[in-house]
């Protein structure tokens, strides 16, 4: 993993989480910008992943367990699709509420997958 | 004024269901690593982890049924959570050699922003709603058709 850009990655996926959610319990329904928001967090997930694949063949390798580094970027990489295609589905309020939900997840998850890749010692 | 309120619940009712479907997910995928990489450190926590990560998965198939039999499976596993976080949270206190790793239930799911504690309450909270919104939805029918509107 890459510090400056996982920082950059949590701090996207918490304004786009805030912004989901303000517009959501605001009463918009979802639209190009909470998608669009949802969207760029997903987007910056498949960046990780890049970095994950090109990261240890540079020598950069994780201090914990890749198996657990892994299960949390594929969860993590699942979500904004998911949240996604229900927006589309399910047009209300309250699918926004999810996608912010969702966004802040993915933010949580990625914070744990830095802990992993650079914290746990041995 | 019914059909608003009702139609609402069903909405909040759908981020609660989101939130039990982000969970179940990092329920499985947490306890399927910990039983892979390292089960013998505490194999009553682990195997608990999986348990609830299950329970995790039939509430949100539940929460997203209708009908009764989906009512009940709902409840059941939502009281389920309930017991479970309060009995894990407090053997990770009392018994921390046994208990004492990582897991959704551990130390009152404080690990998860003791969501784990929340959720079960709040899921309570809702089914009950929606118990009143079927009653009276059943019983209703007929006065709908009635009114017009």
């Amino acid at each position: 993993m890459v510090e400056w850009f996982t920082v950059v990655q949590v701090a996207v996926a918490v304004a786009a989480g805030l912004f989901c959610l303000v517009a959501g319990l605001m009463g918009r329904l979802p639209n190009d910008f909470t998608l669009g928001a949802t969207a760029v967090v997903f987007v910056f997930l498949l960046g990780q992943v890049v970095v994950a694949l090109i990261a240890p063949v540079v020598g950069n390798v994780t201090s914990g367990s890749l198996l657990e580094f892994w299960t949390y970027l594929v969860s993590a990489v699942l979500l904004p699709p998911l949240a996604g295609f229900w927006a589309l589905i399910e047009r209300n309020r309250w699918s926004n509420v999810i996608l912010g939900v969702v966004c802040l997840a993915v933010a949580v998850m990625v914070w744990r997958m830095n802990e992993i890749w650079f914290v746990q010692g041995a | 004024m019914p059909p608003h309120s009702s139609s609402r619940a069903v909405g909040v009712g759908r981020v609660l269901i989101a939130v039990y479907g982000i969970l179940a997910l990092a329920a499985t995928a947490r306890s399927a690593v910990q039983i892979i990489e390292r089960f013998d450190e505490a194999p009553l926590a682990y195997v608990l982890s999986a348990v609830s990560a299950v329970v995790y998965i039939a509430a949100t198939a539940a929460l997203l049924g209708r009908g009764r039999t989906w009512y009940m499976v709902a409840l059941v596993a939502i009281i389920f959570e309930l017991v479970g976080v309060l009995a894990v949270g407090t053997l990770s206190l009392t018994m921390p050699e046994l208990f004492a790793h990582p897991s959704v239930w551990s130390w009152f799911g404080a690990g998860y922003l003791f969501i784990p504690l929340v959720l079960p309450i709040l899921g309570l909270v809702w089914l009950a709603k929606r118990r009143g919104d079927i009653e009276t939805s059943d019983s209703v029918a007929v006065g709908d058709t009635v009114g017009g509107r």
